[in-house]
């Protein structure tokens, strides 16, 4: 990760959204599930950047992928090591700039980091849910998000943005509530996962369901992780996200210590630097959310109910759209952004696309990149312009991230 | 006030026609039509500035390095397909006419006229690869590759059986002067041409 992502509280720039405290809101309306069963009621975790206007037109939805969550940006705490995922691109100044709009990120339903989850409470057991916990899809997360947006008393978004899987909320979004979506970006996205993407997430899932700790998902009842199934599957996750460049670049053949030792320990420094990967996320990440994230991944496709006909299921999209791609990715490769694209202009909907240069394979678009920051920025200035927001300097900054 | 064969094109392009810009630049011509004639439709574009200018100012425009073709777009989807000063810098001009007669009826297309009197006196008295106005790179560093005359092209769309529905010239910022009228592979130093499949 570059520099700019793992500023400690204490070093962070002038640009930082601060100490940011996140709100949980509560949902009583039942929420019916595309897999058929009811939610009766639910919380979601969710932090705010900027200023809410008087009319309510400058609201920004971030949409995370599949290990994120609603700590896009800022800090939590003055000891906070590093700052938000999405820190690189959300604050005063920034592509999304917090001057200007007031920019709401969110925990998806399913998710382990404060929204109803598995390791949330089931009231109708008195136990964790567990593996109990219905399987969600991209439209159920995009309905629960319109709630929040209610709840916020939002009736539009100024625009909705996302990466890789949260780029599909984003697409969802404007083919579900059209009327309630200004803008769109979609970053590093797909129309729906190829054979090989939901192969990459089988190899995880079954690491995961193949842990002798996993107990059918029970793990938290007989007080254990999954930990060894869990790093593999984040092991295997992550060579997806870096390119072949990258990872020759960063580790290339280098070794930890200087001579071969013909054993099975740690020798090559990108085994290292895996393991490493795959242990922190093991006791940071839940597993049963884990499997159900890389689910609503395999079953996301707006197409299937057109035929396969992706320019079909766009036909409800009204706003505008900006799509980015990076050249190294090939989890979702420029190719199947230039599919979205191509299914716009088939439907005739308003749509720029770029093919961002970029050595970091699908994790690019985390990270700061000048023509991508500038292009995201531009899109952004452009959709401020014509919803009248004020300029930046009619707004105050509140670094606390309070509406 | 755009540049002078925009300008032209600007009035050869019907009112809520669906278009495609080939090598739109930073949008201009496609914000003006949309703008004051209801145009809709795309811009494909490769450099990068050009790319964030055309989203800053609104307009839609697809990162797309027309040596790949056109293949993405459907046969008949838009009413007509521009290209302004373009054609010289492509791998297979002949083969992107056909691809834009695919995609629409009705094609624009303006390029420098390798011709122009100018170029020849660089060429024929100097001895030296033109460098003008409308050509203004060193033969070493020029990214175009396929230079032609106003002739060649008239001569392309004859041979492809097209009709050519309008031809104008472009000599600097004017255009229609009695000379290039006359003329127009001496005098003209811009080519601009309107064809129709038959």
């Amino acid at each position: 990760m570059p520099d700019t992502d793992t500023l400690a509280f204490a070093d962070r720039p002038t640009d930082s959204v601060g100490l940011i405290t996140p709100r949980v809101a509560r949902f009583d309306t039942p929420l019916s599930l595309a897999c058929g069963k009811v939610l009766p009621a639910y919380e979601l975790i969710y932090e705010t950047y900027g200023t809410l206007n008087v009319d309510r037109s400058n609201a920004v939805l971030i949409c995370h992928a599949l290990s994120g969550h609603h700590h896009a940006a800022g800090y939590h705490s003055e000891e906070d090591r590093k700052p938000g995922w999405w820190d690189a691109h959300i604050g005063p100044g920034k592509a999304i700039d917090t001057n200007r709009f007031f920019v709401v990120s969110l925990n998806n339903l399913g998710g382990c980091h404060g929204s109803t989850g598995p390791i949330s409470h089931n009231p109708d057991t008195g136990r964790q849910w567990g593996p109990d916990f219905p399987m969600v899809t991209v439209s159920d997360w995009v309905a629960s998000q319109a709630r929040l947006a209610d709840h916020l008393g939002i009736e539009r978004w100024a625009a909705a943005v996302g990466g890789s899987l949260g780029g599909m909320q984003v697409m969802q979004w404007t083919m579900t509530y059209p009327e309630r979506v200004a803008n769109a970006v979609v970053i590093a996205a797909t129309p729906r996962l190829s054979a090989q993407n939901i192969a990459f997430n089988e190899v995880a899932r079954q690491a995961i369901r193949s842990d002798p700790e996993f107990f059918d998902g029970w793990y938290a009842e007989h007080d254990t992780l999954p930990k060894r199934g869990l790093k593999l599957a984040r092991m295997v996750g992550h060579i997806t996200y870096l390119s072949e460049d990258a990872m020759g670049s960063k580790f290339g053949r280098d070794l930890r210590s200087n001579d071969l030792n013909f054993g099975f320990d740690v020798e090559f420094q990108v085994e290292s630097y895996l393991r490493y990967q795959g242990d922190t996320f093991s006791t940071a990440f839940d597993a049963n959310t884990y499997l159900l994230m890389t689910k609503a991944l395999d079953y996301f496709d707006p197409a299937a109910t057109q035929g396969g006909d992706f320019a079909k299921a766009l036909a409800p999209a009204e706003c505008p759209f900006l799509i980015v791609s990076f050249t190294t990715d090939w989890r979702f490769p420029p190719s199947r952004s230039r599919e979205l694209v191509d299914a716009l202009t088939r439907a005739g909907k308003s749509v720029s696309y770029a093919n961002i240069d970029s050595p970091h394979g699908h994790d690019a678009f985390l990270l700061s990149n000048p023509r991508y920051d500038a292009i995201v920025s531009a899109f952004m200035n452009r959709a401020a312009r014509e919803l009248n927001l004020a300029e930046p300097a009619e707004y105050e900054t509140n670094g606390e991230g309070t509406p | 006030m755009m540049r002078a064969d925009l300008d032209l094109i600007y009035d050869w392009v019907p009112e809520r026609s669906h278009i495609l810009d080939l090598a739109c630049g930073n949008g201009e011509l496609l914000e003006t039509l949309g703008r004051h004639k209801g145009v809709t439709g795309y811009g494909l574009e490769i450099d990068h500035d050009g790319i964030n200018a055309c989203v800053a100012r609104g307009v839609n425009v697809i990162e797309h390095n027309l040596d790949d073709g056109l293949g993405s777009f459907c046969d008949n989807s838009y009413d007509q397909v521009i290209m302004t000063q373009a054609l010289q810098a492509l791998r297979r001009p002949d083969k992107m006419l056909d691809e834009m007669l695919r995609v629409a009826e009705e094609g624009i297309i303006t390029f420098p006229n390798f011709a122009y009197w100018r170029h020849r006196v660089h060429l024929g008295l100097r001895g030296y690869m033109p460098v003008s106005k409308s050509l203004p790179h060193a033969w070493y560093d020029t990214p175009n590759i396929h230079l032609s005359t106003f002739n060649d092209f008239e001569h392309l769309c004859r041979e492809k059986g097209l009709v050519i529905v309008d031809r104008a010239v472009g000599v600097g910022d004017h255009q229609g002067h009695w000379k290039s009228r006359l003329w127009p592979n001496l005098f003209g130093e811009i080519a601009i041409f309107r064809v129709r499949r038959r």
